[in-house]
């Protein structure tokens, strides 16, 4: 494999890593901060313990997510140094931004709040974990700017033979990032709502029916509902947005190969990628209009129009995305999401009426209900980047420009397997400590105080 | 002074803070299987870096984003260049922030001991390949007319930068072990002392064999950016006050001292790079300046009221949170894991 392919494949292996912890840590966050203000307020020890039993799963995930960013924020460096160099002027600033403003105030107060039960006053240690929580989702926001920017390039022009930044503000104001931002914010929401969900379930149906998990059950069925009404929401008016800033990624996304008025929406389709056509498909008569532009009327562009368009534009090349990536993607993160709407809406359901004895195979669909949104994050982000392609930034500059020209396919080679390596071996530690503390007893909670007492009187 | 002058001002404090802060962290790390003799030592001595590590680490990557923002030609070539040796720094990171979360996390001696040897390993790679890039940043490696890095990982592996990535690390263990003779009590606190006292010697020695070394090495003194005067010889002076200060128990003074040797040999390694942020030992026309790596003038402008206000920002509470948790860890009371 060449550096280019290989490259792509690390960033790809090292991101969706990456964001499998970091949903967690955006809604976990504030859900734990919710609690300790709830125990705050009421004073009411289930609280403080449901703020101690999640707190500690929270620190767990938090740990590998914090140590994968930082293979984020340098291989951009290390083997993209041909975007760095083009884009830096634009890009650098708000990674640099998210390190000042987000990650110093993240780290500082995690700290702080880890360490303070006992020494600060209750009110400062509240302010603590909510200050965790704001930095982790300014983070979110100002590494989305980032994003966008790729997506829909605003606020630069072509000088010096690069791209440099003019307008810092419509940066942060692209229409982009506040379409993808509530996308993202209420996914980690809902990722969150599950995790508590689902693990309250086993809780309250393997164990004991304790106050806390009863407590904890119903905040992670009404955490997951809000979030999953909202990833939907917001994805169904990003998508509509995307529609106009990226129509090949919506054409991709619809395997739609010609323009249609009224277009039809795809249920199913097998396409031939190469001749550009469907070999079999079920489809819905202008509801892909509908969706696009709330109407049965409408124009929506297709793959051959765009790429013609795209050659007249750009000059000759292949504009078009892998589709039947991009088709199966979108339709996997959709597919999940909508699960995720009946699960938690049944969920809040039970909880509103007090009802926590579940048939089996409910349980068991609200235990494994905890993995669809990982499902949807990670083929939401692979849809979004992949359908991007062939572009790095979306019209400006291609990815296959945009890797190292220094750094040979071996080197590569190497990185990819060590960290694909230290990865599954830190995902295994994880899983199992994630595992062994979500088991915890109630009488448990009080935390490792207890783990270190025990390990005194054991050698006594 | 122009706004290129300012950021590499800025990048230079970034790289100060990182190596102060998290020059005691590493040292810590080092020392920690070796001080630590039951598992409540060893806890004890993670707990004084236990609060602030994760931010301190926040200056390393302040400091990327702060290159890759302000000089993206600088982050693009040092990152790409440097690329084995920044893959193993990070692997080493990885598994040593994870280590401080996970190693309390079981009941286990073989666990515990598995996950302190990683914080160890954590800990020394980084601060022995922080001082071999440094080195070879000042010492030149071979840069051709577009900013591209010609060499390879074993370019990077020269006396000269050896000896400047172990001279980081006695440096880093012996602020470490100071720092930890302010956190400790008891026994520990009489090995971390005792530690201190043996390190400063041969720290000082191999500091000024690196001086001496990079007087042929390098061009860092025939070819002054700016004449650093007294600030070298200030850095000197700190290094060997530490001795001294140790023997009459005074940790606190000599903790500041070793700071200061830190922060001054980082400020005489940037005012002799001045302007340059690379330099290229093909041809000295080729090396990365503050001026040919930088961002538009529109984008430093940004930048700067960026960090001018939340600098001091993240100063303020950064230094809030250690004077919270200022008192010394005592293995007798109570800790948080």
């Amino acid at each position: 494999m060449d550096v280019l392919t290989l490259s792509r494949w690390q960033f790809a292996i090292t991101t969706v890593y990456h964001f499998f912890f970091v949903p967690i840590t955006l809604g976990l966050s504030i859900a734990v901060a919710i609690m300790q203000t709830a125990y705050y307020r009421t004073g009411n020890e289930s609280y403080k313990k449901m703020t101690k039993f999640w707190g500690k799963l929270f620190l767990i995930n938090f740990a590998i997510g914090v140590v994968t960013g930082i293979v984020q924020e340098f291989q951009f460096g290390m083997n993209w140094s041909q975007y760095s160099r083009f884009m830096g002027d634009i890009f650098g600033a708000p990674l640099a931004i998210e390190a000042l403003l987000a990650f110093f105030m993240e780290s500082t107060f995690l700290g702080i709040w880890i360490f303070g039960w006992d020494k600060l006053p209750k009110k400062i240690h509240l302010a603590s974990i909510w200050l965790v929580a704001i930095g982790s989702n300014l983070s979110a926001i100002w590494i989305l700017t980032a994003n966008s920017f790729m997506q829909q390039p605003v606020g630069y022009a072509l000088k010096n033979g690069r791209a440099e930044m003019t307008d810092f503000f419509a940066l942060i104001a692209n229409e982009n990032l506040w379409y993808q931002f509530p996308h993202v914010f209420f996914g980690a929401i809902a990722t969150a709502g599950f995790l508590i969900l689902s693990i309250s379930a086993y809780q309250i149906i393997k164990k004991q029916k304790h106050d806390v998990f009863i407590k904890s059950f119903k905040f992670g069925a009404l955490y997951a509902f809000i979030g999953s009404v909202l990833v939907i929401l917001a994805g169904h008016t990003q998508a509509q947005h995307i529609v106009k800033a990226q129509p090949m990624k919506m054409a991709a996304a619809e395997a739609l190969w010609n323009t249609e008025n009224p277009a039809a929406f795809s249920l199913f389709t097998i396409g031939n990628e190469k001749e550009r056509k469907d070999v079999f498909a079920i489809k819905i008569p202008g509801l892909l209009s509908f969706l696009a532009y709330n109407k049965f009327e409408g124009a929506v562009q297709g793959i051959n129009q765009l790429q013609k368009a795209d050659e007249a534009k750009f000059g000759p090349g292949d504009y078009i995305p892998p589709v039947a990536i991009a088709y199966w993607t979108f339709r996997t993160m959709v597919g999940a999401g909508s699960l995720m709407l009946l699960i938690s809406g049944f969920a809040l359901y039970r909880s509103y009426k007090n009802k926590f004895d579940f048939k089996p195979w409910v349980y068991k669909t609200i235990f494994w209900s905890m993995l669809l949104p990982f499902i949807a994050n990670t083929t939401g982000w692979l849809f979004t980047e992949i359908a991007r392609q062939p572009w790095t930034v979306y019209g400006v500059f291609k990815t296959a420009d945009s890797v190292s020209n220094t750094v040979s396919a071996g080197e590569v080679l190497f990185s990819m397997i060590s960290y694909t390596l230290l990865y599954a071996v830190l995902m295994i530690v994880m899983i199992k400590l994630f595992i062994k503390y979500a088991d915890r007893n109630v009488d448990e909670i009080e935390s490792e105080e207890d783990v270190h007492d025990n390990s005194i009187l054991s050698k006594a | 002074m122009d706004l290129n002058t300012l950021w590499f001002i800025l990048i230079a404090v970034l790289f100060i803070g990182f190596f102060f802060l998290e020059g005691f962290d590493y040292g810590v790390g080092i020392l920690l299987p070796f001080l630590g003799k039951e598992d409540n030592e060893r806890r004890a001595i993670i707990n004084s870096i236990g609060t602030n590590w994760d931010g301190n680490e926040v200056w390393m990557i302040t400091a990327g984003g702060a290159m890759f923002a302000a000089f993206p030609n600088w982050y693009a070539t040092l990152f790409s260049g440097f690329y084995l040796a920044l893959v193993v720094m990070l692997l080493a990171l990885i598994a040593r922030g994870v280590a401080f979360e996970y190693r309390s996390k079981k009941d286990d001696t073989a666990w515990r001991n598995r996950w302190d040897w990683i914080i160890f390993i954590g800990s020394i790679v980084p601060a022995l390949l922080w001082g071999v890039a440094i080195s070879n940043i000042i010492r030149g490696v071979p840069i051709d007319q577009n900013m591209n890095f010609t060499g390879n990982f074993f370019t990077l592996l020269n006396p000269y930068s050896l000896v400047g990535g172990v001279a980081a690390v006695l440096l880093f263990t012996l602020h470490g072990s100071i720092f930890l003779s302010l956190k400790l009590t008891d026994n520990l606190l009489e090995r971390a002392q005792k530690t201190a006292m043996k390190l400063w010697l041969p720290t000082t020695a191999l500091l000024f064999i690196y001086v001496i070394y990079g007087y042929y090495d390098t061009d860092m003194f025939s070819k002054l950016g700016i004449n650093p005067g007294i600030v070298p010889i200030l850095a000197g002076l700190a290094i060997l006050s530490v001795g001294y200060l140790l023997k009459i128990k005074k940790e606190g003074w000599a903790f500041v001292m070793t700071g200061i040797t830190i922060a001054f040999s980082t400020i005489t390694i940037f005012m002799g790079l001045f302007p340059r942020v690379m330099v290229s030992s093909t041809n000295p026309d080729w090396s990365l300046t503050i001026y040919n790596a930088s961002s538009s003038p529109y984008t430093l402008t940004v930048m700067s009221f960026v960090a001018l206000i939340f600098v001091p920002i993240v100063l303020v509470y950064q230094a809030w949170s250690y004077w919270i948790f200022r008192k010394r860890i005592s293995t007798k009371q109570k800790m948080e894991y």
